[in-house]
């Protein structure tokens, strides 16, 4: 019983890493109908760039914020420089895009900052008093920032202008364009922006995973997969989508059918809930216009 | 999306034009069948590799070309194929040449299978699907319950058969015939199918799927078929690279591979058969150079023969975003000052 | 690539092609006056790429040996050309280096399914393949591929060194064991089963493992500590290694813990895990690593330290691949030079097969390099050592696998 609490808080703390991708993925589809492959990598680079920050002795949160900010021009440079370039392209010549994008980030990370692993500093506390063994202070802290980028995130969309334009944006281009929106400039914030998600996600995930080239890889996969299971359309559903799927992939590996295959179980029972409701477990849905 | 002309230049040519055509075809072809002659083993085993991929991409090409159904692991299929043909060659003594028919069809009833809840997932989902498919098959190729047939982490060796009837070939030159056949098989039956009933239905359905079903259009049936078929040509092209590379591995099938088979048929052209050959010659050949420019960037460059194959992937898809088919139809059209530059077609999924 | 000159000029020489093998030289292919051209695969692209640093620690080694003079007078020209890990790409480029660029021998090629991949071919075709950079025991089979040799200590002797180490000091252990889902973990498995023969049931409680691909090992250590372990074999990678590490002193399991040598390197696993966490964790080694205080004045290590500066300054010194690169490049050079005057592959195989007692300046004191026509292992051994949080502290004898 105690290995099963264990289990689901482990499952738990990695949820909260997939969720924060799953919501760079909302964030990224609802300004732009596309997922981007390459969010993983972009995240991992962010990532890099503020363990740089904080070897030069810039304090935690300093770098943290100066991260965010440096991801979020990135995220804005990539789109206008490159993306851009491949507007009204068919959608799988900008698929091979975010390929292209994948592996050169992958290697220009190794080849900048070698392939052995970092480790990277948490912002909280090494030790608490509650919870000893079962989940670390780092885990914890991380599920608590993951709810309140989804908090911002849901805020986003749901009160300000901008998000709302931005929803339009992706929706309905030439109708958002006649009502005002600019809509390459909403396509820019949203890279923007879920670039600086996914940053946050990579500095919650370097302590627990280590950093490297590799780091997201891996999790670029469940997060994606928390997305569609959750609602992509739908920041809750997303993260929710997250925190299952951290669960589900313990508790398949150590109770139902092992490490071996629960990578393939855990894919399964997702494209299962898929096939069943294929719009996500929490979004609204599809209606498709004739 | 994807757009519908096919081979359009092929149709609209004729009489003189015709003749000189099939004079170019045949000089074309007496080169294909010559070149094993004129080269070193190792070229005629990488042209082998090309020709499998040119089986892969149009069976990819097939599905998501024609079809509209977008697959991101048909590296899965891939490896089925390949230890088919392993496991019945080197556990069974089966000859290659039942193996490989086999192969195809062991994979046309895992992919007709898997079309299934594809139908229930459109667009993105169906990418995360096959893309969860890509990864799960080399994890089920280690597992422990199937190794006495899969030879587990370790793989299977084969051995590459000689050329029959005391022909006067190497066994290089014979595969590359054998592949070589294989090909001409499948890139003659597929245009002939996308020309039919069928493959008129097919384009429907990925143009506009209510419409197709309103005409009468078995969508599931067609949808799923199609997605049977596809995964056979990758099945038989699997076979044919287990039999000439004589190993398979799971990690010879890896996610890479997967996404090699996409971007060759975007490189080729959505909706071409022809593209799908300049698409093979793409992914077999642009790795290889990006290894040698990073060798002559200097020091320590070696790092980045992954970041150069990403350059020239974004630059090609700028210079050609509808691939070479697409470059190919709009410089023919440029060269005829027949009609306007095309519209480029609107994104969405 | 498919001009009509080239294939012209293909076809011109077609009869010359088809009709005559290179009649049998003195020398091997690749071997000049002046020049020994040698080739290798290795991963410089693909989720393999950390390993790619070898093979540039191996160029820059040769390039240091050519300017001091070369072997015996002849320049050694390494073709290192990227695989991707993918056992197809591997054999189409060794393919390239054997028949288009014509090396005398291929060197240090990566991988256990490469490796597998092109075993067949170079042995049919006679060339040497010399020190394959993986563990995997079946790279020694000299009878049936006596062209095929391994270089470090195979992993199932390490397996082997740490059944027999629990079997004589804790004959009682509650073995748990994480293993890397591939021939390498699973080679760890099975010697370990191995050896400990008919206790291996009742001796491992618990076996997990995991893939190269997922994002942390903590719920397999969650689930090896749920089961009651008081031993913990880690058989991982450095990443997933330093992982295991530290959540099995996060969740306050503390197993007596014996770590595969891949992963011993104090800065690159032991220091992001936590050095006060590792305190007590047993491996066995058989070389020198470079972030262990230890070596700090040693002067074996200082010259690999200097030949870093010097030939690779972009390299990464925490990187213990770039010591394994430098050790094995430094075997290679012994042999030729064993070789003399005669380059022939069958001499060079020979030379390869007759290392006696080869002392190499980054292994351990007293692990001496050994080869015989019977004996396809160059390292067969190893010592234990116990990290006692600054440093890894040597105890036993030198043991052999």
């Amino acid at each position: 019983m105690a290995a099963l609490i264990h289990q689901i808080l482990s499952g738990l703390a990695m949820g909260s890493i997939y969720a924060c991708v799953a919501l760079a993925v909302v964030m990224i589809y609802q300004a732009t109908h596309l997922v981007n492959f390459a969010q993983g990598e972009m995240a991992m680079f962010s990532t890099y760039i503020a363990w740089a920050l904080i070897n030069a002795g810039v304090p935690y949160w300093g770098a943290f914020f100066l991260t965010i900010i440096f991801s979020f021009v990135l995220g804005m440079a990539i789109e206008r420089l490159i993306i851009r370039q491949f507007d009204g392209a068919p959608v799988l010549t900008v698929v091979i895009v975010f390929i292209g994008l994948l592996v050169i980030i992958n290697s220009l990370a190794g080849f900048l900052f070698s392939y052995t692993i970092k480790s990277f500093d948490s912002p909280f506390p090494e030790t608490m008093s509650f919870g000893r063994g079962y989940i670390s202070p780092h885990e914890l802290g991380s599920i608590g920032v993951v709810l309140v980028v989804l908090a911002l995130v849901y805020a986003f969309f749901r009160f300000t202008p901008l998000g709302l334009a931005m929803r339009a944006a992706a929706q309905n281009p030439v109708s958002a364009r006649l009502v005002g929106i600019r809509v390459h400039r909403m396509l820019a914030i949203g890279w923007g922006l879920a670039a600086a998600i996914g940053a946050v996600a990579g500095m919650m995930a370097a302590p627990i995973v280590y950093l490297d080239p590799n780091m997201m890889l891996g999790i670029l996969l469940y997060g994606f997969a928390a997305a569609l299971l959750g609602g992509i359309d739908n920041p809750w559903g997303a993260a929710l989508g997250g925190f299952i799927v951290g669960v589900l992939e313990n508790v398949a590996g150590a109770y139902l059918v092992g490490e071996e295959i629960k990578l393939t179980v855990a894919l399964a029972i997702i494209i299962g809930v898929l096939v069943a409701k294929p719009s996500g477990l929490f979004s609204r849905a599809i209606v498709t216009r004739v | 999306m994807l757009n519908l002309e096919l081979a359009s230049s092929a149709e609209a040519t004729s009489g003189a034009g015709f003749n000189a055509r099939r004079a170019a075809m045949v000089v074309l072809g007496l080169i294909v069948v010559g070149l094993p002659f004129g080269l070193s083993g190792f070229r005629v085993f990488q042209l082998s590799q090309v020709i499998i991929y040119a089986i892969a991409l149009l069976g990819l090409n097939l599905l998501t070309g024609f079809n509209g159904q977008i697959s991101l692991g048909h590296g899965a299929f891939f490896a089925i194929g390949g230890y088919s043909m392993a496991i019945l060659s080197a556990k069974f003594g089966v000859s290659y040449w039942f193996a490989i028919p086999v192969a195809g069809f062991l994979c046309f009833g895992a992919g007709f299978l898997f079309g299934f809840p594809a139908l229930r997932l459109g667009g993105l989902y169906l990418a995360l699907a096959t893309f969860a498919l890509a990864l799960a098959v080399p994890q089920l190729l280690k597992f422990k319950p199937f190794d006495p047939w899969t030879g587990g982490v370790q793989g299977l060796l084969l051995s590459k058969p000689a050329a029959p009837l005391g022909l006067p070939l190497t066994r290089d030159q014979w595969l590359y015939f054998l592949c070589l056949l294989g090909a001409a098989l499948l890139f003659w039956f597929s245009s002939n199918l996308v020309k039919s009933r069928i493959g008129r239905a097919m384009i429907a359905i990925r143009d506009h799927p209510i419409a197709a079903e309103t005409m009468g259009v078995d969508l599931a049936l067609v949808k799923t078929t199609t997605f049977g078929l596809s995964a056979a040509y990758v099945g038989v092209a699997g076979a044919l690279s287990g039999l000439t590379v004589g190993f398979v591995n799971p990690d010879s099938f890896g996610l890479f591979l997967s996404l090699s088979i996409v971007v060759g048929i975007v490189v080729g052209g959505l909706g071409s058969i022809w593209g799908m050959v300049v698409g093979a010659l793409f992914i077999e050949f642009v790795p290889n150079y990006a290894d040698q420019i990073s060798d002559v960037l200097g020091e320590g460059a070696k790092a980045l023969p992954w970041a150069i194959y990403g350059v020239l992937l974004i630059l090609i898809m700028y210079a050609a975003p509808e691939g070479a088919a697409g470059a190919g139809r709009s410089l023919a059209r440029h060269g005829r000052r027949f009609l306007p530059r095309r519209e480029s077609p609107s994104r969405g999924t | 690539m498919w001009s009509r000159r080239t294939f012209l000029k293909a076809s011109a020489a077609t009869a010359a092609a088809l009709a005559s093998r290179p009649a049998f030289a003195a020398n091997a292919p690749g071997v000049t006056d002046t020049e020994i051209k040698i080739g290798q695969t290795m991963p410089y692209s693909g989720p393999a790429s950390a390993y790619g640093t070898i093979g540039r620690s191996e160029a820059a080694y040769f390039k240091m040996i050519n300017e001091q003079g070369g072997v015996n007078g002849r320049k050694i020209n390494l073709i290192s050309l990227d695989d991707g890990y993918s056992p197809p790409k591997t054999v189409e480029q060794t393919r390239k280096l054997v028949e288009q660029e014509q090396v005398a021998f291929i060197f240090n090629s990566l991988g256990t399914p490469p490796n597998t991949a092109i075993r067949d071919y170079l042995n049919d075709n006679k060339v040497p393949q010399l020190f394959v950079a993986t563990g995997a025991s079946k790279f020694g089979d000299y009878k049936r591929y006596p062209w095929t040799m391994g270089w470090q200590p195979n992993y199932r002797t390490e397996g082997a060194v740490f059944a027999k180490h629990i079997l004589s000091s804790k004959p009682n252990a509650k073995i748990g064991i994480l293993y890397q889902n591939d021939d390498f973990g699973k080679d760890y498995l099975d010697s370990v089963k191995e050896t400990l023969g008919d206790k291996a049931a009742s001796m491992i409680v618990k076996e997990v493992s995991y893939e190269v691909s997922e994002p942390t090992v903590d719920s397999q250590v969650i689930t090896l500590q749920g089961s009651g372990a008081d031993t913990f074999i880690i058989a991982a990678t450095p990443k997933f290694a330093a992982q295991a590490l530290r959540k099995a002193y996060d969740t306050g399991w503390k197993p007596l813990e014996y770590l595969t040598d891949v992963s011993l390197s104090i800065g690159a696993v032991l220091k992001p895990a936590g050095l006060e966490k590792c305190v007590g964790t047993l491996t066995a080694n058989y070389g020198k690593d470079s972030t262990d205080p230890k070596w700090k004045d040693d002067p074996g290590m200082n010259a690999w330290r200097e030949f870093m500066a010097k030939y690779m300054p972009s390299g990464d010194v925490t990187d213990n691949f770039n010591v394994y690169g430098y050790g094995v490049a430094a075997t290679l050079v012994q042999v030729l030079k064993q070789c003399g005057a005669d380059l022939s592959r069958e001499r060079i195989m020979k030379e390869a097969a007759n290392l006696k007692d080869l002392e190499l300046p980054t292994l351990l004191p007293g692990i001496k390099i050994n080869t015989s026509p019977t004996n396809y292992y160059p390292i067969r051994q190893m010592q234990l050592e116990r990290f006692n949080g600054t440093t890894w502290e040597l105890f036993g004898e030198v043991l052999s696998g």
